[in-house]
């Protein structure tokens, strides 16, 4: 890679060595990529829950973290997804004083760092969504296609570790979709169907996921009516990106970069359709039972309005199993404030704030608390928690509701 | 079987041999390996019930989220790592956590590497000259 005498005299050590090896660490991942230089960047977004860092992780931020002040700092806007809990709802999850100490000393370490713990995975709802043509590092592949496609920002899915050597640098390698011609749609989709409700929208993504299949793919489509909002599209980019490690998409005449076809593909790309019938087929996929023993509203993170509508929903109702709704810790006080958190939790659930889901041990919670069967209406999460021994399924935010207070998803 | 070299376009690390374990299947630390016991556990996993300690993978390509990144570099301090990972393509994050685990992986043939390579086959991973061999 060319480097400039800045990143030479980074590499040389004399910043200290936090940056010379997060700069050799870029280096290593640029060069893999055939990255020809450094791009500067504005922000970086860190996903570190504990359970992907384990013990070994945790003494690598450590040990940086000990480095001599001055020599450590992040120099960049550098925040943080969701954390592994809610330590104030710790004792309910079902959580263990190991993992709560793994938490602690992760952030304890983060903060030495100079990362500003946001705990959230909709920063772009809550703290600041990037600009068209911003250059950012940003992990959880949520955040990278909503800020890559809605917003038009550029960013590679950047991992931990990659996210804050870019905060301690203020660089990341030039490859993938820091560069225009990456971001050129590769296949089409013709959208037969536009959905409604949230679970739809991720249904709809999970399919186009599918059929993307590659992050270096980038589908463009044509064919939604109206304008989906935020939420809409926040769930619909998340499911694609978590079922097709997409990082981009295009939605001609509604996201930035395709005001036309034309502008981001060229004529005989191939082809899809996606229709009504297969966004019903993705979902009904995950109907393997009519009983739930937890409903929970989760990745991503649960917008203002997402909680507005689920309190409304929860007004006086009873629960017999447990509802749990996850938010940001920017849109919690807000919760409570306006008593949608009351409602939510009067009628028995929970609302949990600065973690996600998945990310709290979802395995050992399912097992301290006799979790199997777990309805929600994020496709994001129905997608990922087959992996922990779960059985879940999607449905619309009203049936889950509905599922809370009998026990039963109709 | 003639040809016993391929050529990748990506590389990183250092050289290894081992025995190659393939399949036409995706990677993801997080959803596709019980990491404690050391093997792929997804049911639908063509590989599940597999043990990955040691082995060189041969893989389609990376799927799942970020996690991966950090995953990596906490097998590989317990020493439950594969040996080295080869894929036909590859996102940016197991890239970033091979970098961090200081993991050799090759990415990127003119052939689907999951149909070049048989299942068992001894390989020799060559990162610096780019190059996955059968030796055996």
């Amino acid at each position: 890679m060319n480097l400039t005498e800045e990143e030479r005299d980074i590499c040389a050590g004399k910043f200290g060595s936090v940056p010379q090896r997060a700069l050799k660490h870029q280096i290593a991942v640029g060069t893999f990529f055939g990255a020809r230089d450094f791009v500067p960047v504005t922000q970086a977004h860190i996903m570190a829950d504990t359970e992907s860092l384990g013990e070994a992780g945790v003494l690598w931020l450590e040990e940086l973290a000990a480095a001599t002040e001055g020599q450590r700092r992040v120099r960049i806007p550098t925040i943080t997804d969701p954390r592994g809990t809610d330590f104030a709802k710790a004792k309910f999850l079902g959580q263990t004083s190991a993992m709560l100490s793994l938490e602690q000393r992760t952030i304890d370490a983060f903060v030495k760092l100079g990362v500003v713990m946001t705990n959230t995975c909709i920063n772009y709802q809550t703290i600041q969504a990037p600009t068209r043509n911003e250059h950012v590092a940003y992990g959880d592949t949520g955040v990278v296609i909503y800020s890559n496609s809605i917003c038009g920002a550029r960013s590679n899915f950047e991992g931990g570790p990659s996210a804050l050597a870019a905060g301690l640098t203020g660089r990341t390698p030039r490859y993938g979709f820091h560069l225009p011609e990456q971001r050129r749609a590769t296949l089409y989709v013709r959208v037969e169907y536009t959905p409604e409700s949230l679970n739809e929208w991720g249904a709809l993504g999970g399919t186009i996921g599918r059929i993307v299949g590659n992050y270096w793919n980038v589908p463009v489509m044509e064919g939604i009516e109206g304008t989906p909002g935020s939420d809409q599209l926040k769930h619909f980019g998340a499911a694609m990106a978590s079922f097709g490690s997409t990082a981009l998409f295009h939605l001609v005449g509604l996201t930035p970069e395709a005001s036309r076809l034309a502008d981001v593909a060229k004529p005989g790309l191939p082809t899809f359709r996606v229709s009504r019938k297969d966004v019903q087929a993705l979902q009904d996929s995950y109907r393997s039972d009519d009983r739930v023993d937890v409903v929970v509203f989760s990745a991503p993170q649960l917008s203002l309005y997402e909680l507005r509508a689920l309190a409304e929903l929860c007004k006086g109702r009873q629960f017999a199993v447990p509802l749990l709704a996850v938010t940001s810790p920017q849109v919690k006080p807000d919760a409570d404030r306006l008593g949608y958190t009351k409602d939510i939790e009067d009628a028995g659930g929970t609302v949990l704030s600065g973690m996600c889901f998945y990310q709290s041990y979802a395995r050992e919670i399912a097992e301290a608390n006799g979790w199997k069967r777990l309805a929600t209406n994020s496709a994001k999460m129905v997608n990922i928690l087959g992996g922990y021994g779960y059985r879940p399924m999607l449905a619309s935010m009203e049936a889950c509701v509905d599922a809370a207070a009998s026990g039963r998803l109709a | 079987m003639n040809k016993l070299k391929f050529i990748a376009r990506h590389a990183m690390g250092r050289t290894v041999r081992g025995t190659a374990l393939v399949a036409h299947d995706g990677f993801s630390a997080r959803y596709d390996l019980d990491r404690i016991a050391g093997i792929f556990s997804r049911p639908t996993h063509k590989l599940v019930g597999e043990s990955y300690l040691n082995k060189i993978l041969v893989l389609d390509t990376a799927k799942g989220g970020v996690a991966s990144a950090w995953m990596l570099h906490e097998m590989k301090s317990r020493g439950a790592v594969p040996l080295a990972l080869v894929f036909n393509s590859v996102n940016p994050i197991l890239v970033q956590g091979a970098a961090l685990a200081d993991l050799p992986m090759l990415a990127g043939f003119d052939e689907d590497i999951t149909k070049a390579i048989p299942f068992g086959a001894k390989v020799e991973v060559n990162p610096e000259m780019g190059i996955l061999e059968v030796i055996r």
